[in-house]
């Protein structure tokens, strides 16, 4: 009783991480159809903002009493961060090439690699800078008033709001590097996130030690699924995005205003990318290659899960973690020490983390002989299309 | 319609005869070093060619290719390791001895024959790729979907590949420069030269093979399949078979490519089999430009050289600058250089920059950014 | 819209034109005679650059202390040693490459080069058959000996069988059984099937071991079976690669897998440079072994790291790697020094029976190519830094493990040309 449940918590805890990381992913690719191969890098940036949050909340003296609760500050951040650098990509990349998914699929992954490789050439305290000056460059126009962004003055007013971000972002990053040595270099090395106290260790619980950073992470899990689930079926632009994933031109004709629907759908894919990129920070340590060694467990759960239903990405999470754990640590063979020999062996030689990955691929395409578009396939004429 | 009556023909005449001039030309001309990546960036275009024959008239974007590439490597690499490991202890590859492994694992027996290895090559990667195909396309599982599963597989074999030590020296690899085959060193400056003008001579006909599939009737159900599968569904052919055959036509090529590319390099990896590696032949075919064979040819060649000058010269700098082409391809040069230069692109680079005078016609048409005309 | 699509295309391009500061040669300035170009093969850029760039620094340090002190003397003439760097990319093939291109185009006598087993197999071919010369730094799993391959590092005889020897007879959890991680390669792999051959001499008990996937970080299920066959405490030999040591640390603290709780960990791939990366306070109370340890306090010891920091930042530290990338160098320019010729023929031969009065203490070149070495087993301690245990005398390396089952009563000797890579003793 004791093996199963601690197997079960075991699997959730795996599966929570591929839920967040494929959380957003999953949204996109039902709204656009669009795979996004730079999510892993976005899951990065997320990553990183983790680190420079610690770094900052360390090294700033009227900060440092609250370090703490630094985690939480920088789940806003790393949603921040990502889900600006999402727009960024939308607004430039990805817009320019709706209709052809595979086009994407390559331009994505040149986004990857040079994101990627920004991190390692650029200091990361002038990254921010570049951030930040995105961050105000793009949404700046949106709170002033449309009759000012009009005509020729509008467009002064626009550049005028780019140098402004411009210059923000420059002092960011001076201020950063001067404040914090860290940030100051570029660096190809991997960097180290230490969770504060009251998050590590475990907490024992019926003879089973739950780790605190892994029942952290299921809780950063659960609040997004419930918070993107609220805004997909309560808000008004949830409702609107709805629409357009059921029925693009459609909901064109009937007045919603698909760029935006594309654009807010995006960024909050990308946010979400961001949240999952604090909860592997809190795991491993983060590197330029942090979100590489996640996305393809994301895209099996992707596949598996089908398009355009939350249910069907939450369940294919947690079935693929609890395989993982049954499979992979060999959980099979303690549950049931004497099944027939032929099993025992064919098991025992798939119970390694890398062979674990090799059969549940397998049974993954077996199950998609059956059920070709995943366990909740969308139903209606757009399927064929 | 004679050969040399289109524009089209002629461009392709002056690449061809630059290029096989620049082959007979080259081993007199290049260092042994040069000519031997040259060699390699050619058994790469064998491949690329496949990529072109699936993606480029298929529509089909595998992500996955380098599976088919490894697995052509690794029969090739079995082999020559076969015949070289009768001074070794239990005449088996030195390697076994490391993992305490005794006996040859059965799948490497058939490869002591030299004809079952040069089938091999081609045919197992062929056979895999249509298995897998038949599976995925059976289901009408496309587009990205099968991009992502296409990934995913190659992940699994790598994975695999990696993972199994005794079997076939996990990570490490099978190693060909020190092996022997007729009499000579592989890794001998004559054996390089013989296997330089075999890729040349092997990309030659791999060309005309991949022309003579598009030609006719076959490839013009190709083309239908990447415009309009259901169309062609409901005008009475089934992709599914059209799809799995050119499916493993290009994992053949895959492997013959690999195989090539294995005994050139000195040795067959899991590396082969890496996510970048196979998403990066995709991109040598969408430079060239993708749906013309030629530009394969040409994209994986150039591609191939200009990464290795740059990450000689400036070696971080070699991700963004393929970074950049990924997104500058697709989104400015969706048709890839050949393309472009077939499409006028030159001449209205001219008018771009403002030598040449652009014409005006009457009326003028307002043309949307589909190409399509508004009304 | 078509503007923009032109400033678009107008940015795509200034990406190209990204450059990042190239590598070139040194430039201390003095008389000399002639110049000697060495080649310098690491990852500069991809996973493993983090490791191996350390690793050029290094060798970059080294020939400049030689340029400055003169450079190489060979037959009266003073040679500048300049040094071309190409970069491995983290890709196995492509060491095979650049060494291709080092030896045939630019002609170097001598390749410093490698970090990862997995690349010096796949250069080990392309040195062989064009009989040039591989200088390889890192501590590996042996079972190899080229005729064209120096080997700096460690074998397993000089760090892993003094540190399982010390984790079963002296450690706090001495008696106790033992479970085996690693990466998925071949060094992890090799390497614990020494240990496991060890143990059972010692009378000790394996209980489980478990590979990880290069690049894979859910280190979940391990915990899941170090738990289940460890229940009490034990001994974990750890030779996880790189970042995937973060994610065991911190997940293993969090499991109660800890030396409070009696779990002890033996690393055999984590340096003064992993730890600070790592956190120490993830990793206090647990073992390394290694030749070179910063805290060793001798004044060749301070020295080397002195200049290190002097040369490349005070927050650098140096650790076994590079102390071995070190003594290569020097090891060199002794041998070709006494060949009185560049040729690799000769240098090889001078280059047995080397003695080099390195920062780890003395080490000698024996005739199967390896150095003999010191062994130091350390606690690390929470300053970031290894407390030394125990120090061997010095070590004789053995290129044919003779607690591996494959290459037991074999060994390696290429000064007699009967023996060569692998006779029966």
């Amino acid at each position: 009783m004791q093996l199963i449940f601690e197997s079960l918590f075991n699997g959730v805890a795996i599966g929570s991480v591929l839920l967040v990381a494929a959380l957003g992913l999953a949204i996109v690719f039902g709204l656009m159809g669009v795979i996004n191969l730079a999510h892993g890098e976005l899951m990065m940036l997320g990553a990183y903002s983790t680190y420079i949050t610690q770094l900052i909340f360390k090294q700033v003296s009227f900060l440092k009493p609250f370090y703490d609760s630094y985690v939480i500050v920088a789940i806003g951040i790393a949603f921040l961060v990502s889900g600006t650098v999402g727009i960024l990509l939308e607004r430039t990349v990805i817009r320019r090439l709706y209709g052809s998914p595979l086009e994407t699929l390559l331009a994505t992954w040149g986004v990857s690699l040079i994101l990627q490789q920004f991190v390692r050439s650029v200091p990361l305290a002038y990254g921010s800078g570049l951030v930040i000056t995105l961050f105000f460059g793009l949404f700046a126009p949106l709170f002033i008033s449309d009759d000012l962004l009009q005509g020729a003055k509008g467009k002064l007013i626009r550049a005028s709001t780019w140098g402004f971000s411009a210059l923000l972002g420059v002092a960011t990053g001076g201020i950063l590097s001067s404040l914090v040595s860290k940030l100051s270099r570029a660096s190809a090395r991997n960097v180290d996130v230490t969770a504060p106290s009251w998050m590590r260790g475990g907490i024992d619980f019926v003879g089973i030690t739950f780790p605190k950073t892994r029942l952290l992470i299921i809780l950063i899990t659960l609040i997004s699924v419930l918070v993107v689930i609220f805004f997909l079926d309560k808000t008004a632009w949830g409702m609107r995005i709805r629409a357009v994933t059921q029925n693009r031109s459609m909901s064109d004709c009937l007045g919603i205003s698909t760029e935006t629907v594309d654009i807010i759908t995006f960024g909050i894919g990308s946010g979400l990318a961001g949240v999952a990129g604090v909860a592997v920070s809190l795991l491993g340590s983060v590197g330029p290659n942090v979100g590489g060694n996640y996305i393809v467990g994301c895209f099996m759960v992707v596949v598996l899960g089908g398009v355009g239903n939350l249910l069907g990405t939450i369940l294919a999470s947690f079935s693929i973690g609890i395989m993982t754990d049954l499979i992979g640590a060999g959980r099979l063979l303690t549950i049931w020490p004497e099944m027939p020999s032929p099993l025992y062996s064919t098991i025992d030689f798939f119970a390694t983390t890398s062979m674990a990955r090799v059969m549940i691929f397998a049974l993954i395409v077996i199950f998609l002989q059956f059920r070709p578009t995943g366990m909740f396939p969308q139903k209606g004429r757009m399927v064929e299309s | 319609m004679s050969i040399f009556s289109t524009k089209k023909s002629w461009i392709n005449l002056t690449i061809w005869v630059l290029i096989i001039a620049f082959i007979i030309a080259a081993p007199s001309l290049l260092p042994v070093f040069r000519l031997n990546l040259l060699g390699r960036y050619l058994s790469l275009a064998i491949v690329a060619l496949g990529v072109d024959l699936i993606w480029g008239f298929t529509g089909m974007l595998s992500l996955g290719q380098g599976i088919f590439f490894a697995l052509g490597g690794y029969c090739a690499a079995m082999f020559l390791q076969l015949n070289s490991a009768g001074e070794f202890p239990n005449g088996i590859p030195e390697f076994f001895g490391l993992y305490g492994v005794e006996k040859l694992p059965f799948f490497w027996e058939p490869f002591k024959s030299s004809i079952f290895t040069l089938i091999s090559i081609w045919l197992l990667p062929a056979i895999i790729a249509g298995l897998l195909g038949y599976l995925v396309f059976r289901n009408r599982i496309k587009g990205v979907y099968f991009s992502i599963l296409t990934q995913a597989a190659l992940l699994v074999f790598f994975n695999f590949f990696n993972g199994q030590q005794k079997l076939i020296n996990g990570t490490n690899g099978l190693k060909t420069d020190v092996t022997q085959l007729f009499g000579q060193m592989v890794g001998s400056e004559i054996m390089q030269r013989w296997f330089f003008w075999i890729s040349a001579v092997l990309v030659i006909l791999a060309w005309f093979f991949a022309r003579w599939i598009v030609r006719d009737r076959f490839g013009n159900v190709l083309i239908g399949i990447r415009d309009d599968e259901a169309r062609v569904r409901f005008t009475g052919y089934n992709p599914v078979i059209f799809k799995t055959i050119i499916f493993s036509i290009a994992g053949g090529l895959a492997g013959i490519s690999g195989a090539l590319y294995t005994v050139q390099s000195g040795i067959v990896s899991p590396q082969f089999m890496t996510v970048p590696f196979s998403i990066e032949m995709v991109i040598w075919v969408a430079v060239g430009g993708r749906g013309t064979l030629l530009g394969a040819i040409l994209g994986a060649v150039l591609i191939n050289y200009a990464k290795s000058l740059v990450s000689e010269a400036l070696p971080a700098s070699w991700m963004f600058i393929q970074g950049g082409l990924f997104i500058l391809v697709v989104t400015a040069l969706p048709e890839g250089v050949l393309g472009w230069i077939r499409k006028d692109g030159p001449k209205k680079l001219l008018f771009l920059i403002g030598i040449n005078k652009k014409l005006e016609t009457y009326p003028s048409l307002e043309v949307n950014e589909q190409g399509e005309v508004k009304s | 819209m078509k503007l923009s699509k032109r400033i678009f295309a107008g940015l795509a391009t200034a990406s190209l034109a990204v450059t990042v500061t190239a590598c070139g040669g040194s430039d201390s300035s003095g008389n000399f005679d002639d110049t000697v170009t060495v080649g310098i093969l690491h990852s500069l850029s991809g996973t493993m650059a983090i490791s191996e760039s350390t690793l050029v620094d290094t060798e970059k340090m080294a020939i400049e202390e030689i340029n400055a002190a003169g450079g190489v003397t060979v037959d009266g003439k003073s040679y500048k040693i300049e040094y071309i760097v190409e970069d491995g990319a983290s890709d196995w093939p492509t060491f095979a490459e650049k060494s291709k291109k080092l030896i045939d185009q630019d002609g170097v006598p001598v390749v410093f080069g490698g970090w990862t087993s997995a690349s010096r197999k796949a250069m080990l071919p392309v040195y062989e058959s064009k009989d040039a010369f591989l200088y390889y730094p890192i501590q590996y799993e042996a079972q190899e000996c080229s005729n064209n391959i120096f080997y700096t590092g460690a074998t397993p005889n000089q760090q892993s069988e003094p540190a399982t020897d010390f984790m079963y007879k002296r450690s706090p959890a001495a008696g106790g059984d033992f479970f085996l991680v690693g990466s998925d390669y071949v060094f992890p792999r090799t390497s614990n099937t020494i240990t496991k051959a060890q143990v059972k001499q010692l009378g000790g008990k394996v209980v489980g071991e478990d590979y990880l996937p290069l690049g894979n970080t859910e280190v979940a299920p391990i915990i899941s079976k170090i738990k289940v066959a460890l229940p009490d405490g034990g001994i974990i030999i750890n030779t996880l690669n790189g970042d995937q040591n973060v994610a065991f640390f911190k997940q293993i603290q969090d499991a109660g897998i800890t030396p409070s709780n009696g779990y002890y960990v033996m690393n055999y791939s984590i340096a003064e440079e992993e730890i600070s990366t790592i956190g120490p306070e993830f990793l206090e109370g647990h073992y390394g072994a290694w030749n070179y340890m910063m805290s060793i306090d001798t004044p060749a010891s301070k020295k080397f790291a002195k200049s290190f920091k002097k040369r490349w930042g005070n927050d650098r530290v140096v650790a076994d790697p590079q102390e071995s990338a070190y003594n290569m160098v020097y090891l060199w320019k002794q041998a070709v020094e006494d060949a009185g010729t560049f040729d690799d023929n000769a240098v090889r031969e001078a280059l047995v029976g080397q003695t080099f009065d390195a920062p780890q203490g003395p080490v000698e070149v024996m005739p199967n190519h390896h150095l003999s070495q010191t062994v130091r087993i350390g606690e690390i301690n929470s300053e970031g830094g290894f407390t030394i245990l125990e120090e061997t005398g010095v070590v004789e390396p053995q290129a044919w493990n003779q607690k591996h089952p494959s290459s037991k009563g074999f060994a390696c000797d290429w000064t007699d040309p009967k023996k060569g890579e692998k006779y029966r003793l």
